[in-house]
């Protein structure tokens, strides 16, 4: 049997099945085709996988040092400004971007071409070596890791039969039995195909995980999508504040339903004031069905139609009305400020853009706290995420929004370029205080501003993404074939038993010798040897071997 | 007192019942050097008697590496030079000792520290039981949500590990390596990592909290026993070749090396070796080790990911943590693969090992407390 084995596998379990030796191959004779197979043999052998296990998790690491455009573009930026050129280096060799960085991409698909080019001959190998014989007896047993030689009474061809049953029957082996003339006679036995087995479905499923992932990224969309409580949104690229999906994505698969906040409580530890626990009361409306009262929390996404909706934040949402300088409402509405730490210090900006014809447009910018308490003279601080005594505060900015640009714009940011910020008669910035039911007056004669009270805000992600079972399938296959590759002993024995020629008075007495080997480390190679024996000979037969040092540290 | 204290004051006893054992095994490991050097004493003493003046020159460039760094008990003792080394010995190196010490002391003071370190692990162990218990009590879930949390229960299962591991018979110097590291990361936690019990944020109310986490933490356990482990196979293989750094000069940085001179590993100091398994065997049970950890890494992993689609909506978004326990991962394949590659089994697999370790503790200190990530749960911010 000429077995294939990866270059470089050190290995005399499979050594003994090929007559390969395993010395690096010989640089090619001649030819393109020559240099592509040693290169091929090269990129699938197993030093080349091992270096480029290694180089992956090398090439990981910086991801962890740098921020990454993936997860915070806003640090990106703010890192390649502070650091000049260096930064911009940085960022042209995909140092922010690790992860999809030519090079990083490049270490890894290498990998799977190996992966693949490895595990494709290796599972043709073990399909015939599934079906074939367990290999012959070798004539000599002298270089295997487990050995015994006793002189027994009886008949070789009956001792070989009775160990060959043994064997097949309790201990699971598949069995051959020879007649090598002379009188002699010897079986062969082999166990644990199992943990080929296991190791080809391993490596096969990490490259089921990768084709998953690439197969979800084509089919996946995102989105994001804040509600204020009493409001709604449909499943529809519209009604989301981001959106993202893959090139494969059709809107038109979007599941077609309705989701409205219809309460969200929150609870805080009242010593730590950390958060306990969050819960949106959300009513879920499936076309052609009856609306459904259903919870969404953190760790609890609910699930519509395939769709997965997950509660990513929330917050508070001061209701604002602005009149203009006409007297007439100019906006009216609930308005999200984004929570900046764990005592809901929150920060919004409120755009008026629809005043009446000729007045400048309106832009409030500012902070909401749900517990204000006064540390100076225009200084507040929040205290506690409970909206015990909400305060909100802010800064007054009027002329162009900026919105009919074209350009998106970030609802929580206002464009100051065409904007002038309202200032006293000392020139300092104008700040408005107001409490819940409060009215006043804008500077500069820009109208008024009532704050009506507040609401709770939601922030939910929806995704979809089909490649999540298959995912989880091959990951789950993946652990349970690296459990079986490791723990399952592979191991071959063989008997031999031949007429002594010695001392005819006591009748025939036959020398038994007999061998073990086992692919890896295996501890149980040399007691199994010995249980086989003494149960075929009735008695116990010392074997030679590796010594059972590893009894005592709890083998199998 | 507040259960919440009560578990405290269980952990510092099992620090001190673990301080207790390392000391214990210290001795034994002790006391085995001097038992190794004590049998082949009275031959070796004819032949120093006997040996050859271009022998004695030889030696006559080590005294002064003998005062240098030698301890008390080899205070008399000539360091073997490497051609002092019986072939026919093949391990190790005996060190020509006079040990004055009374007959009797040896194996069987070895054996009473022994049992000491042995009886005070367990006893260790168990109240490290009670405080981690009281510890869920105090706090009314599951302990492993804080840095302070995964150290306890790390060490527990380290400790529990190398218990199994030396239930019939112990290695000293693995078990040094391992309370060692116990003793410094209990303390550590109480002193550094410790916050209140307390219920934990929503984020972290899940049953995935018990299961990712708990094997997270027992995969560390168990790599931790499996690198005291691989460092003594390194220690035990270049003494059985007779291998140090130490013994041939460094050129101009001689000065650095000779302060070392006594600790080199095929000096006196390092004599115990002859007692520990081979390097084959110590090999054979760090990769067992290593096997079991990295099938549980793989679950962490997989774990991670089913809870990060649970309450993140992406099961993976190489947050610093992710990418800590991927290159964790990578490594120990790559050690597994080292193992089979020609030229890679043995000593450079035991450096991957190593790499592996260092991995997983980075990912659990430098990534926990410096990188900032979806996974700052350490509550010390
Ligand atoms: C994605 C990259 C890879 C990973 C994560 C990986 C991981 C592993 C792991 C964990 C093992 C040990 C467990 C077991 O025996 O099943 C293993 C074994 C093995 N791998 Fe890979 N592997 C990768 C790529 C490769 C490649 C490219 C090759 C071919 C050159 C390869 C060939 C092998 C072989 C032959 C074994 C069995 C060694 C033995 O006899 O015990 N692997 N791999």
């Amino acid at each position: 049997m000429s077995g294939y084995r990866p270059e470089g596998l050190d290995d005399t379990f499979t050594a003994t099945a090929s007559s390969d030796d395993g010395r690096p191959v010989a640089v090619p004779a001649i030819g393109v085709v020559g240099w592509l197979r040693w290169a091929w043999r090269q990129l699938t052998s197993m030093r080349v996988a091992l270096l480029l296990l290694v180089l992956l998790a090398v090439a990981a690491v910086p991801g962890t040092m740098f921020p990454q455009r993936g997860q915070d573009p806003a640090k990106v930026s703010a890192y390649i400004t502070a650091h000049g050129a260096l930064g911009t280096w940085l960022d042209r060799l995909g140092f922010f971007g690790v992860y999809t960085s030519a090079w990083f991409s490049a270490i890894y698909l290498l990998l799977f071409v190996s992966l693949v080019g490895c595990i494709l001959p290796r599972t043709k190998h073990h399909w015939a070596a599934m079906r074939a014989r367990p290999p012959r007896t070798p004539r000599r047993f002298g270089r295997f890791p487990a050995q015994a030689s006793v002189t027994v009474q009886g008949e070789p061809e009956a001792l070989v039969r009775r160990t060959a049953a043994l064997l097949g029957r309790g201990r699971r082996y598949r069995v051959d039995v020879h007649d090598e003339g002379d009188g002699t006679w010897s079986v062969s036995a082999e166990r644990g195909y199992l943990r080929e087995t296991g190791n080809l479905l391993f490596h096969l499923a990490l490259v089921g995980l990768l084709v998953a992932v690439a197969y979800g990224q084509l089919l996946h969309y995102r989105a994001q999508v804040i509600v204020v409580a009493g409001d709604g949104f449909a499943n529809s690229e519209t009604s989301f504040d981001t959106f993202e999906h893959g090139r494969a994505f059709d809107a038109a698969k979007l599941e077609p339903f309705t989701l409205r906040l219809d309460d969200f409580e929150s609870r805080f530890d009242a010593a730590t004031l950390a958060a306990r626990d969050f819960t949106a009361h959300v009513t879920v409306t499936e076309p052609g069905a009856a609306p459904v009262a259903r919870t969404i929390k953190v760790n609890h996404p609910l699930d519509v139609g395939g769709t997965q909706v997950y509660l990513q934040g929330n917050g508070y949402a001061p209701q604002v009305t602005v009149k203009d300088a006409a007297g007439q409402v100019a906006f009216s509405g609930p308005v999200p400020f984004l929570p900046q730490d764990q005592v809901y210090t929150s920060r919004g900006v409120v755009k008026v853009p629809d005043v009446s014809g000729g007045q400048p447009q309106i832009g409030l910018l500012g902070f909401l706290l749900p517990t204000a308490a006064q540390m100076g003279p225009d200084q507040w601080v929040s205290t506690n995420p409970e909206p015990t005594s909400p305060l909100l505060v802010l800064s007054v900015w009027s002329g162009n929004l900026g919105l009919d640009t074209g350009v998106p714009q970030n609802v929580y940011q206002l464009d100051e370029k065409g904007l002038t910020e309202a200032k006293d008669a000392s020139g300092k910035p104008v700040t408005l205080d107001l409490r819940p039911g409060d009215t006043v007056t804008l500077p500069n004669g820009l109208g008024t501003l009532t704050f009506d009270g507040m609401r709770r805000f939601a922030a939910f992600d929806l995704r979809k993404d089909p490649a999540l079972g298959w995912l989880l399938a091959f990951a789950l296959t993946a652990l349970a074939g690296l459990a079986t590759s490791l723990f399952v002993p592979r191991r071959r024995l063989w008997v031999r038993a031949s007429t002594s020629r010695g001392n005819q008075d006591e009748g025939p007495t036959t020398v038994v010798t007999a061998a073990g080997l086992a692919r890896g480390d295996d501890v149980g190679l040399a007691p199994e040897l010995g249980r086989v024996l003494e149960a075929v000979l009735g008695s116990p037969v010392p074997v030679t071997g590796r010594a059972p040092v590893e009894d005592d540290s709890g083998g199998d | 007192m507040p259960v919440g204290d009560l578990s405290t004051l269980f952990v510092w006893a099992a620090a001190t019942a673990f301080t207790v054992a390392l000391f214990g095994y210290s001795v034994a490991l002790a006391r085995i050097a001097d038992a190794a050097a004590r049998p082949r004493q009275a031959a070796r003493t004819a032949k120093v008697a006997a040996a050859t003046a271009a022998k004695t020159a030889n030696r006559q460039r080590v005294p002064a590496l003998a005062g240098a760094g030698a301890s008390s008990s080899y205070a008399s003792a000539l360091p073997p030079t490497p051609t002092d080394v019986e072939p026919a010995a093949g391990a190790a190196s005996a060190p020509v000792a006079t040990a004055a010490r009374p007959a009797g002391t040896g194996r069987g003071s070895g054996a009473k520290a022994e049992g000491i370190a042995r009886s005070t692990h367990w006893l260790g162990i168990a109240l490290l039981v009670i405080g981690i218990v009281l510890r869920g009590v105090a706090a009314g879930r599951w302990p492993t949500a804080n840095m302070y949390e995964f150290s306890l229960v790390g060490v527990l299962v380290a400790t529990s590990v190398l218990a199994v591991v030396q239930r019939r018979r112990i290695i000293a110097f693995v078990g040094v390596v391992v309370t060692a590291i116990a003793v410094l990361a209990l303390v550590l936690a109480l002193n550094a990592f410790f916050v209140r019990a307390d219920a934990v944020q929503p984020a972290l109310q899940s049953y995935w909290l018990v299961i990712h986490v708990g094997v997270a933490i027992s995969a560390t356990g168990v790599f931790t026993v499996a690198l005291g482990t691989s460092v003594t196979q390194l220690l035990s293989a270049a003494r059985a070749e007779n291998r140090s750094r130490l013994a041939t000069p460094w050129g101009r940085a001689d000065a650095l090396r000779r302060p070392l001179v006594g600790w080199r590993v095929t000096g006196p100091r390092f004599a115990w070796l002859k007692q520990v398994p081979d390097a084959l065997h110590l090999e054979a049970l760090s990769f067992r080790l290593n096997a079991v950890g990295f099938v549980l890494w793989t679950f962490t992993l997989i774990a991670g990911s089913i809870w990060a689609e649970h309450a993140w909506g992406r099961y993976w978004n190489w947050d610093p943590k992710e990418v800590g326990t991927f290159v964790v991962w990578v490594v120990y394949a790559a050690y597994l693969h080292a193992r089979t590659t020609r030229g890679w089994s043995g000593r450079r697999a035991a450096y991957l090992v190593f790499a592996g370790y260092a991995a997983v503790l980075a990912n659990f200190t430098v990534v926990n407390l410096f990188v900032a990530g979806l996974h700052s749960y350490s509550g010390l911010r």
